[in-house]
């Protein structure tokens, strides 16, 4: 990836910054010009919270060149409406149900080469279990 | 707006052509679609492709072609859309046609995806998706289709299995195509017991990576003679898609392809029913399916009905892959929508060889590029 | 020292990989005829997508969070580390561009070997204190290479915590002293361009751990007049659990005392985390009023001694995932290639 098109990525990759439409509520991620629901444009800077759940997922039978294995992609849904492709991790692909509850972390997605630039964005993976509180 | 007429057709068998480069592939289809529409030059050259930049390193593709096959000065540009190219490329030459602008055009779509490594061409072919958000994640081209695949198998509660037919279907039909890449059939075991590329996609789910070229010419009436066997394109229509998987209102619905051929079906005054074949985009099991729901050959989740039934062999209701379909003539990516067209065309013509089915007198064609992002369809009437 | 105005930790966060190697699959490949008794039974080590910016990110959010406070409340944040993933570009920034914390704010990296991390403590309690900035983000994260082989490899962890310090009255946690005690000693180090450290052996431990964290302990407990036995806690950095439990019997601290603050034994040494982690672990269980004593150690070398004094804001400041949630969270490696290729010493 281009450093300068990572570099405009990065409020989108490293928070999962969307924006929220002031005119019909939704919110959205990717960003866009203009809402995608509504056409109209007045958007704001939105972070969203992260939360969602698996929609869809996928293992690669192999990582392509500068990416990480276990590789794991998915569809997740977030809690305020977009479904976005992201990778999945810590978690086994036996573990994996559509439906299950994941979080979004931020974590390396690749380095370009093995002197390169490193690219961080965002994954999803399970909720960490707390134990009971005592 | 004018009728407009395929009068020609040409195409190279589609395989692994390590001794033939962009201008040789893309000579021998030209030089066979103008002989047989009997004329020496043309108004103008679209040609459809999707990888000569990032695999073959060669922009300004159509120019190199219409020198290398004596066509110039024609006006002549690529035309780039995905795994569509080839179906968009024909639209294009049909516009120009329909318009008045030009009156004999040729379209070819032409792809020479050998000349790169695995990862390069891989690379490519993510160039379709949504690069911020889904290639540079590490989603693959066939990331994204198995990950359509997996909520259809959760959603309609069927097992990847229910694919088979698709796939036995279009490898028993390119037993019957010379140009085809893959020419022996496969069994449902076969497809069962393929090992996964990116689960639940299989090798056997997916059409492989190769090289091929077709052309076409079209014309306006004015221009059939004696002794061509037109074609007539009675309708034609392109719809576009969110780019991202993520955003599209339904991921099981391709809005696109649905959009395209109802604008194609609204235009002719023809239904689904009055198909006599169905050149569907078969790049995966997974799109056919889809591809037959959003033509309305069958209702959401309802296509493997069809494949079970027997309706997409030749025999059947809605004869799919009739010379193989990408998945055995091959997929050399931008030129797949104009196969479709050379290979509709030979049906409706009854010049399909061994492949040729009884009744054949309208075909529907659909190029669709980026897992539905963009759909060109056509109907095609003898 | 003592800042200017009273300063505390306002919110903390832990991060812990939940991959396990365990000691038993590198004994297997280096003491193929038997294996001598591993002073840790398996090590944490971070996934293939994961480094200490990664893992930074994971606990300073945490510690924003629950400290309450709004991004723009975060005037600085260093992250100490000897496994940054560059050697020049700041991991800082990253960390403050995740958390949405740019463009006002100091970011730096700092390296003093394993107190990298305490050292990031200092200078946030020193900004804090003199009032330049409201909060201050003090990290220590490792992920530390080991050479295939060495007796470091079998101790060698991955983890950390980040403090995020703002005024005293609005924090769980109060500092009432600290201090840094430093001499020229390497027993440990890196060179640059190498890929893995070089150590003493055993001027490891005496003349140089011991050293350095028995004195700085001792000049800050006469510095505040107070004795081990006033303190519920005390936490040491933790290159093998039978470090930490002489040096707390020297200082003369019990088993008890140090017991909450020991995460070694579940996970090996984390370097410029493995101090704070303990300090993490402790948090997660201290009630208000409770003393902590802290004393790091950093190869080069030094220590940096803190102690603590925990305020009722304890109680409601330990939303989210413990340092024992993220201990229990395991995958075990039992394989010594897959460890390979998971820390980058082979790569295709």
């Amino acid at each position: 990836m281009q450093l300068p098109r990572f570099h405009r990525l990065r409020s989108a990759y490293y928070r999962l910054e969307g924006q929220l439409c002031s005119v019909c509520g939704a919110v959205q991620f990717p960003p866009r010009t203009s809402c995608a629901a509504c056409r109209a444009g007045g958007l704001e800077r939105h972070r969203l919270s992260g939360r969602g759940s698996v929609f869809s997922y996928s293992e690669a039978a192999q990582a392509p060149e500068g990416f990480a294995p276990p590789y794991l992609m998915a569809l997740v849904k977030l809690e305020e409406g977009p479904v976005i492709a992201a990778q999945l991790t810590d978690v086994e692909p036996e573990e994996i149900e559509i439906g299950m509850a994941v979080e979004m972390v931020t974590r390396r997605i690749r380095e370009m080469s093995p002197q390169g630039y490193l690219v961080y964005g965002y994954k999803f993976r399970p909720r960490i279990e707390l134990e009971a509180e005592g | 707006m004018r009728d407009v007429f395929i009068i020609g057709v040409g195409q190279t068998p589609v395989g692994e052509h390590w001794d033939l480069g962009l201008r040789e592939l893309g000579a021998v289809a030209i030089g066979q679609a103008l002989a047989d529409a009997g004329v020496e030059g043309v108004d103008a050259l679209y040609v459809g492709n999707m990888l000569s930049g990032c695999v073959n390193g060669q922009e300004n593709l159509a120019t190199l072609l219409a020198d290398a096959a004596g066509l110039l000065p024609a006006e002549a540009f690529k035309v780039e859309a995905a795994c569509a190219s080839g179906g968009a490329a024909v639209r294009a030459a049909a516009l120009a046609v329909a318009a008045g602008v030009h009156d004999v055009v040729l379209a070819v779509g032409i792809e020479k995806m050998t000349d790169g490594v695995a990862s390069t061409v891989a690379a490519g072919l993510a160039t379709a998706a949504d690069q911020d958000y889904e290639a540079s994640h590490g989603f693959s081209f066939v990331a994204l289709s198995a990950l359509m695949m997996r909520r259809y198998l959760y959603e309609h509660g069927c097992s990847r299995e229910e694919f088979a037919p698709f796939a036995v279907n279009a490898h028993k039909n390119g037993v019957g195509n010379d140009h085809a890449m893959f020419r022996e059939p496969i069994s449902a075991g076969d497809f069962n017991r393929s090992p996964v590329v990116a689960s639940p996609i299989a090798v056997l789910d997916a059409a492989p990576v190769c090289d091929g070229a077709a052309a076409v010419v079209v014309c306006c009436r004015d221009r059939i003679g004696p002794l061509h066997e037109p074609v007539r394109i009675a309708a034609a229509a392109a719809a576009t898609d969110t780019i991202a998987l993520g955003s599209r209102e339904d991921i099981l619905t391709l809005g696109s392809a649905k959009r395209s051929a109802e604008r194609c079906f609204a235009a002719s005054g023809l239904a689904p029913g009055q198909m006599d074949l169905f050149e569907a985009h078969d790049a995966f099991t997974i799109i056919t399916a889809l591809s037959l729901e959003a033509c309305g050959f069958a209702g959401r989740g309802e296509a493997l009905r069809l494949a079970r039934e027997g309706c997409i062999s030749a025999d059947g209701c809605i004869p799919l892959s009739t010379a193989g379909g990408l998945k055995a003539r091959g997929h050399p990516v931008g030129a797949s929508g104009t196969y479709q067209i050379v290979e509709a065309s030979l049906q409706l013509r009854g010049r399909a060889g061994a492949n040729q089915l009884a009744k054949a007198r309208r075909a529907l064609t659909q190029s669709i590029g980026g897992h539905g992002s963009i759909a060109v369809t056509h109907i095609l009437e003898a | 020292m003592k800042a200017a105005r009273e300063v505390g930790i306002a919110g903390y966060g832990a991060y812990v990989p939940r991959y396990r190697v365990l000691t038993e699959a590198i004994s297997k490949t280096w003491r193929p005829g038997g294996a001598a008794a591993a002073a840790v039974a398996e090590k944490s080590v971070p996934g293939a997508d994961e480094d200490v910016v990664t893992m930074a990110i994971e606990a300073a959010r945490a510690a924003l969070g629950r400290a309450g406070l709004e991004p723009p409340a975060v005037g600085a944040v260093w992250v100490g580390s000897e496994s940054k993933p560059y050697a020049v570009k700041p991991s800082a920034t990253i960390v403050a561009e995740a958390l949405g914390i740019t463009p006002a704010v100091v970011a730096a990296d700092m390296e003093f070997a394993c107190k990298a991390g305490s050292e990031a403590m200092q200078a946030a309690v020193a900004f804090v204190g003199a009032g330049m900035v409201e909060g201050a983000l003090a990290i220590g994260m490792d992920a530390a290479q080991s050479r295939p082989g060495d007796a470091l490899e079998y101790t060698a962890g991955c983890g950390g915590a980040a403090f995020l310090f703002a005024a005293a009255d609005r924090s769980l946690a109060s500092v009432e002293a600290s201090l840094s005690y430093v001499t020229d000693t390497p027993d440990f180090f890196r060179r640059e361009g190498a890929a893995f450290p070089e150590h003493g052996g055993r001027f490891t431990g005496e003349p140089s751990y011991f050293s350095h964290s028995l004195a700085a302990s001792r000049r800050l407990l006469a510095e505040i007049g107070a004795e081990p036995r006033d303190f519920a806690h005390a936490v040491f950095h933790q290159p093998v659990p039978k470090f930490v439990r002489r040096v707390a019997a020297e200082l003369g601290f019990t088993g008890a005392q140090i017991e909450n603050g020991l995460v070694a034994p579940r996970m090996g040494n984390a370097y410029a985390g493995s101090s704070l982690l303990g300090l993490a672990a402790v948090l997660d269980v201290a009630r208000p009023g409770e003393r902590i004593f802290f004393c790091s150690y950093g190869s080069g070398a030094g220590s940096d001694a803190f102690a603590f004094q925990v305020t009722d804001h304890i109680e409601d400041r330990r939303g989210g995932p413990k340092v024992l949630d993220y201990l229990a969270r395991r995958r075990e490696i039992d394989d010594y290639g897959h460890y390979l290729r998971l820390q980058r010493k082979i790569r295709r």
